[in-house]
């Protein structure tokens, strides 16, 4: 399979595939997730978050640069690992801090929590908690766009741990003979849970797990949002073009643990800290975006922007109040309609 | 600016922790991600990352602490360009009081009693049965077919989804020439992959389309369990009432004949446990046409329960253009004084060949033949028991949590002082279903049996 962008060097002379003003908006929107999974990391210290919480911290690019390649009408689904996936998908982070705090006023009323999320109005069909179950219904989501005859095609995120789900194989043959739009998006950050990907599959490049059934496949630098972008444009263009499916291995870091819980003895400090220092995608688009002349200025306005819209969605999230008790019995069922 | 360093919670069950290590000292400067110091909890040694910046101006909790509380203030940082001591100056001689916590964090305010559940609590009275007028004598198998080509014809968003559904005109041919009428897009044959088929149809449901899944056998969907009920069972109520899943899940169930362990069972009980389903079991020609249209008009995910044996039926069935059944309705197959017979599918016949033998006895026994498990219609049942005062609930399953058992309470709970016996369950023996013609039919609940369990109570 062809190997789209990791390690091929762009030929001289050839235009960045996002303008300096795209950049300035994904520095932005990575930003934004950046902050929000901080504080929502200090809420959690803080007692205001509970449960299970995994941060996205370190990822940023990968969600970031995808949803740059998709339109209007296309839709998102991913596993748990989800708040960075729902800003990107324009979802109000005042609403998504709400249902981490399990407060009335977030996307779910308080009953969904960290890994169950959802937005109708912005295409994104969650948030969940089962590792391989969003890629069998990121495939029907698909479906339903084969069947209605439009052009709108679906990007479904899980990580490299899913990758090895049995459901995901199934999908791929699906998507395969029904010619699906969807695009697979596996984020392979290193360690599912605190097991590496060296320990728990044999095939070093995951984009070849769809390679069986004749699904084209490529990897891309996943700390790098340009270059994600690229990657995602050619994938998408595959998809929407009625040639089916198309399977994307994003190589990312988490710098964080599998969840707020994890002591993560499985991995150097020294690995963490290299990473972030040499490999930042935040630092890697602000290096860019200062050699393209952006003004420093320019830079700490947004990140004073940025601040500014994480504090106001923590108060929020702080403010408003629990679910009412009579919410416990809404929503296990809707009303039929009168035959 | 100051900021306050509060002792973390790094677990969902953590209360307290040991401050075991330092790893910045006073005077240091911390960016975000630096690590400050080493706690302890109950499970782990864990790491504290940095969120704010600036230089750490105090250390309130001096390392080796043990049961330090969470959000207990731990250090002080100073913020970017703020001189350490002019922050020690100024700090206060004894940390300040932990902020409040909110009542809503963790913890939440114990509720003074328990919510009320919104189902009514005294059962409602049953409700007459619609009259449909002119019928016909059709099959099981028919019914479902003409359930399916009706909501198909009316609904562009309806679907047909399985395992040989559609070349080879269905594995029991519930679906044969549906291909022809309706064609690839909407009639789709799938690889033997039940995990995989199910969540794209709950994925297509979720976004709007209205798939009917079949399964060769309710024993294969076993392996599409997740799918069924973390994602098509729950996800309207973790979405907070956003995102609905109108699907049906349909096939035969329970025994079919000779087929051994694997291939028999009776899955009511597994599916009828879940909040966010309906299931139902029909048993006429007319409960398959009536529940499978409803099932498909609903909004929710609905188990639709069928029985092999069944398919080859014959009965009356209404052949007016507009036949539906409602679901959550039981119906009186038989009425009697002196003993109310529970049943559903296959075993309504069980029940009604039991209460023909009682009534040669003298014993009229009332037939209650459920139609949909979720939600139970124990109004029916409650109004029957009131005049009989006696209760036999029969089913092919186990009966461990069974279905019987639950229509047992139920009757207890609503009916208990009218009751002059205690309730009995027939039901499947307590194992694996044995391939031997005669184990076999040791093994299912037979006419005799009703009529057995009748004679101690009535």
């Amino acid at each position: 399979m062809a190997q789209a962008t990791e390690g091929k060097r762009r030929p001289k002379g050839r235009e960045l595939a996002m303008s300096r003003e795209e950049l300035t908006k994904a520095y932005r929107d990575m930003l934004l997730i950046r902050r929000f999974e901080e504080k929502a990391g200090q809420l959690y210290g803080m007692g205001l978050i509970g449960g299970f919480c995994h941060l996205y911290i370190g990822q940023e690019a990968v969600v970031v640069g995808m949803l740059r390649a998709i339109g209007e009408g296309d839709q998102v689904i991913t596993s748990y690992r989800d708040h960075g996936h729902m800003l990107a998908c324009g979802m109000d982070p005042g609403g998504v801090m709400a249902e981490l705090t399990g407060r009335r006023d977030g996307y779910s009323h308080g009953k969904g929590g960290s890994m169950h999320m959802f937005s109708k109005a912005r295409n994104f069909f969650g948030g969940h908690g089962i590792v391989g179950a969003p890629a069998s219904l990121g495939t029907g989501i698909a479906f339903s766009n084969w069947y209605r005859g439009n052009d709108r095609i679906c990007l479904t995120f899980f990580g490299e741990g899913a990758a090895n789900q049995g459901q995901v194989f199934e999908s791929f043959n699906m998507a395969a003979l029904l010619k699906l739009p969807v695009v697979y998006v596996i984020e392979n950050n290193k360690y599912s849970m605190g097991t590496s990907v060296d320990r728990a599959t044999t095939v070093k490049d995951l984009s070849r797990h769809a390679a069986a059934w004749g699904i084209p496949g490529a990897q891309a630098n996943g700390m790098d949002v340009v270059a994600v972008k690229e990657a995602a444009e050619t994938a998408v263009a595959h998809c929407r073009s009625g040639k089916g499916p198309y399977l994307l291995e994003v190589k990312t870091y988490r710098y964080r643990g599998h969840s707020m819980s994890d002591p993560a003895r499985y991995r150097t400090r020294e690995e963490v800290q290299q990473m972030r220092s040499e490999r930042d995608c935040i630092e890697g688009a602000r290096t860019k975006l200062l050699a393209l002349g952006v003004e420093e200025a320019a830079l700490k306005a947004i990140d004073d922007e940025v601040k500014k819209i994480i504090q106001e969605a923590a108060d929020f999230a702080q403010a408003s109040p629990e679910p009412d008790a009579s919410e416990l019995f809404t929503d296990v069922l809707l009303e039929a309609e009168a035959a | 600016m100051t900021t306050q360093i509060l002792m973390p919670a790094l677990s969902p069950t953590m209360t307290e922790g040991k401050l075991s290590r330092w790893l910045k000292g006073v005077g240091d400067e911390v960016k975000s991600g630096d690590v400050l110091a080493e706690i302890e909890t109950d499970k782990a040694t864990m790491e504290v990352e940095a969120v704010d910046e600036g230089r750490l101006a105090q250390i309130l909790v001096p390392e080796g602490t043990d049961g330090v509380a969470v959000n207990t203030p731990i250090a002080v940082l100073s913020g970017n360009g703020e001189s350490v001591s002019a922050e020690r100056g100024a700090a206060p001689s004894a940390p300040p009081p932990p902020p409040a916590r909110p009542a809503s964090a963790r913890a939440p305010a114990p509720l003074a009693a328990p919510p009320p559940v919104p189902a009514a609590a005294a059962p409602a009275a049953p409700l007459a049965e619609k009259e449909w007028g002119e019928v016909k004598h059709i099959t099981v198998r028919e019914a479902l077919r003409e359930a399916m080509v009706a909501e198909m014809r009316a609904d562009e968003r309806v679907f047909l989804i399985g395992e040989e559904v559609a070349q080879y005109q269905g594995a029991y041919k519930i679906s044969q020439g549906m291909l022809d009428e309706f064609g690839p897009r909407r009639v789709i044959d799938t690889p033997i992959t039940e995990h995989g088929f199910t969540g794209l149809a709950v994925g297509a449901a979720l976004n709007g389309l209205r798939p009917i899944v079949e399964y060769m056998t309710f024993n294969f969907a076993m392996q599409a369990m997740d799918q069924i009920i973390n994602s098509a069972a729950k996800t309207l109520y973790m979405s907070g009432g956003q995102m609905g899943c109108p699907i049906v899940f349909r096939g035969p169930n329970g025994a079919a004949a000779r087929v051994a362990a694997q291939h028999s069972q009776c899955y009511a009980s597994w599916y009828a446990h879940v909040p966010g389903l309906k299931v139902v079991a029909p048993w006429s020609a007319a409960d398959a046409k009536g529940l499978l249209r409803a099932a498909i008009r609903d909004p929710n995910p609905v188990i639709f329960l069928e029985n092999e044996i069944l398919y080859g039926h014959s009965f009356d069935c209404p052949v007016a253009e507009d036949f539906v059944l409602p679901l959550g309705r039981a119906r009186i197959e038989r009425a009697g004084d002196r003993v109310t017979i529970v049943a559903f599918s296959i075993m309504v016949s069980v029940a009604l060949a039991a209460a023909e033998a009682l009534a040669a006895e003298g014993i009229q026994a009332e037939v209650i033949n459920l139609r949909t498990l979720r939600p139970l219609d124990i109004g029916t049942v409650v109004e029957s028991v009131r005049r009989t005062n006696r209760l036999v609930t029969v089913e092919e399953g186990w009966p461990y949590a069974g279905i019987g058992a639950e229509v047992a309470m139920q009757v207890i709970e609503h009916a208990f002082d009218w009751l002059d016996a205690p309730p009995v369950r027939v039901h499947g023996v307590d194992v694996p279903l044995p391939y031997a013609a005669n184990l076999e039919k040791l093994a299912l609940p037979q006419p005799e049996w009703v009529v057995e369990a009748v004679r101690k109570i009535a």
